[in-house]
């Protein structure tokens, strides 16, 4: 956990005194990710320095797992920290391995463990250690340098990452790639970290929490779904967007919101029973399954009313479907896409899971906003 | 070269390539041509003895000011210096401008005759284009290397041992290419404060109009002056690690 007390920096400049962080209070907790957003020159990078000490406070304290770190040596506390900049900074006269090994070298580790570690750390990027280890940063990718960079402040397994705009440096379509890549990463090796940017698109999406700063203050210190939904005052509001309730969209999965028990009926159900199906669910489509529950079309009440025979003979095929795992924006730009009220959800196999419809992503868009209002009253 | 920090600008190395090689030999064709081996060959006892003092001048005083020049330009590199830093590199640039003659005449006043002012002044020619160059080049080291390896824990020393001076070294190595080339250029020249080296043989030889006296001083110098920047060429292609190597 690392817990920031009042955390002050003055600059002194030969135009006078500049604030570069005014009075931060924050905790970020064990293994979380906690985003620190806002525009240029707000403080950001001011706070993340003060934590590794490359900036010393002008008053206040922080604690990593409860000590003081100014009680600590800043040699072996930045060696205890991974640090990510923006620029990358692979040294161009290290190999990749040499560049991985750093930290761990400097921390006296034998040379084959270390080298072991690079190739481990280089798997996890889906990087080729054979074909890598020995090459030099420049003939890399900027996106394959990025990683490096990232398994870099891996490499000695500390328990607190620094990242200053990490994938600030990369074109879009790499950048949430490599965005994914981490989030994925993270889940299992669950390092408490705390992350800049100036994006709130990467925020929302990177963050367990997001505080935003605005002139060395934090002015907002919640979920992304909060600050989303709830900006705290104007400024939050334009820099999260006009569009943040579309943004939303992106922090819920598709799982969450689709009705599993939505009618399906087999190929050979009889239209007799798709239509008792849903009218006891009072649902106006059924969807139809192969043998192997996976969705090959669709029956509506209207297609049925009247009709004899089994569902395959008056079924239609299915406009689209989406898998389970992606998000609502997907979602609704299909649902767009297609002009359709409702899409199939189905899992990593193609199997049927369930149906997501229009009214829930409505639902689940205003749902915080209600959850408030009660609490409010 | 484009790189440039502040008043210091870094010396190129001079890439003569084959073209003097080739020259020299058919330089070599034309006198063995004309049978004025037999008189160059006449000098063969001052040959060797000129040219061993020639090349302990050229090795002492371009040594020294290697030995002197790079911790010289590393030092006024720190940020703590910054500010001297400035003014000394101005100095160093006027004195850049001053020909090696006039340094070695002011050694000359300095220090009477003999060999201590003419390594004095070898040394102090060769001096400039090395700290300037070091100065330079780990200026020119982009910040972000340095933030990194000061965030990831490195001590200074170990940010400029391991960071700062590999990425700076072919631009250190390029002023010290140049520094010799300086050197071995005006070594000749030390004869004439009683230095001593083949500069005797060559200027005795223009006094005389004696050819083959003339040729034994030059010849031996231009050998010297091409290996020097051979092996200085080689060494900048094969001790500089290949990532940070433009040659490699
Ligand atoms: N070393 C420094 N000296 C003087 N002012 C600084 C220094 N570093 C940052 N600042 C100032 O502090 C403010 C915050 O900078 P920074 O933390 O880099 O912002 P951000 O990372 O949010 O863009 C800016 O006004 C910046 O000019
Ligand atoms: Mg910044």
């Amino acid at each position: 956990m690392i817990r920031l007390e009042e955390l002050t920096k003055v600059f002194e400049t030969p135009s006078g005194p500049v604030v570069a962080a005014d009075k931060v209070s924050m905790e970020v907790p064990t293994g979380e990710i906690c985003v620190l957003l806002g525009p240029s020159g707000c403080g950001k990078t001011t706070v993340l320095k003060m934590v590794n000490r490359l900036v010393s406070p002008t008053s206040g304290k922080i604690f990593i797992d409860g000590k003081d770190t100014s009680t600590l040596n800043d040699v072996e506390l930045r060696r205890s920290i991974g640090y990510v900049i923006q620029q990358i900074g692979l040294f161009p006269n290290m190999t990749i391995e040499e560049n991985i090994c750093v930290v761990p070298r400097l921390l006296g580790w034998e040379k084959a463990k270390a080298r072991a570690r690079a190739a481990e750390l280089l798997d996890l990027v889906g990087l080729d250690a054979k074909l890598y280890l020995n090459r030099y940063p420049k003939e890399l990718s900027g996106g394959q340098q990025q990683r490096v960079g990232v398994i870099r402040a891996l490499a000695a397994d500390p328990p607190v990452m620094l990242m200053d705009e990490p994938f600030g440096a990369i074109d879009p379509i790499n950048r949430e790639v490599i965005q994914d890549e981490f989030l994925k990463m993270q889940s299992e090796i669950k390092k408490t970290i705390m992350f800049v940017s100036h994006d709130i698109d990467e925020a929302v999406k990177m963050g367990d929490k997001v505080a935003i700063f605005r002139a060395g203050k934090i002015e907002q210190y919640d979920s992304p779904d909060k600050v989303l939904a709830h900006p705290a005052n104007a400024f939050i509001a334009d820099f999260v967007g006009a569009d943040r309730t579309l943004k939303r969209l992106r922090l819920v999965t598709v799982e969450a919101v689709s009705d599993p028990a939505w009618p399906a009926v087999s190929r050979h159900a009889s239209i007799r029973d798709a239509l008792m199906a849903m009218r006891e669910r009072k649902a106006d489509v059924a969807i139809m399954l192969d043998a192997d529950q996976r969705p090959t079309g669709y029956l509506s009440e209207e297609m049925a009313e009247g009709a004899s025979g089994v569902a395959r003979d008056v079924a239609r095929p299915l406009p689209a479907t989406v898998p389970a795992r992606a998000d609502l924006r997907a979602v609704v730009s299909e649902m767009f896409a297609h002009d359709v009220m409702w899409l199939t959800c189905v899992d990593d196999n193609g199997r049927f899971a369930g149906v997501v419809t229009q009214a829930v992503v409505t639902a689940v868009l205003g749902e915080t906003y209600r959850r408030q209002g009660m609490a409010a009253q | 070269m484009s790189m440039s920090a502040g008043t210091a600008t870094p010396v190129g190395a001079p890439r003569r390539g084959w073209v003097l090689p080739v020259a020299m030999l058919a330089l070599g064709l034309l006198i063995g041509l004309s049978g004025i081996v037999g008189q160059i060959a006449l000098y063969w006892d001052d040959i060797v003895y000129l040219s061993q003092e020639h090349v302990v001048l050229v090795a002492s005083s371009g040594g020294a000011a290697i030995l002197v020049g790079v911790p010289v330009g590393i030092l006024l590199s720190r940020p703590s210096m910054q500010r001297v830093a400035e003014t000394v590199m101005q100095i160093f640039n006027i004195g850049t401008t001053i020909p090696t003659l006039a340094v070695l005449a002011l050694s000359m006043t300095l220090l009477g005759i003999g060999f201590a002012p003419a390594f004095f002044g070898l040394f102090v020619a060769s001096l400039l284009p090395i700290v300037r160059n070091t100065y330079a080049g780990l200026l020119a080291v982009p910040g972000h290397y340095k933030e990194a390896a000061h965030g990831m824990g490195m001590t200074p020393v170990q940010i400029l041992t391991r960071v700062e001076l590999p990425n700076a070294l072919y631009v250190i190595f390029s002023g010290i290419r140049t520094a010799l080339a300086i050197n071995v250029g005006t070594t000749p020249l030390a004869f004439l404060i009683g230095g001593g080296g083949l500069g005797a043989l060559i200027f005795t030889g223009i006094d005389l109009m004696d050819t083959g006296m003339l040729l034994a001083g030059a010849i031996p110098t231009a050998a010297l002056a091409v290996l020097v920047d051979f092996l200085m060429g080689q060494a900048q292609l094969r001790l500089i690690p290949r990532g940070v190597n433009p040659l490699r």
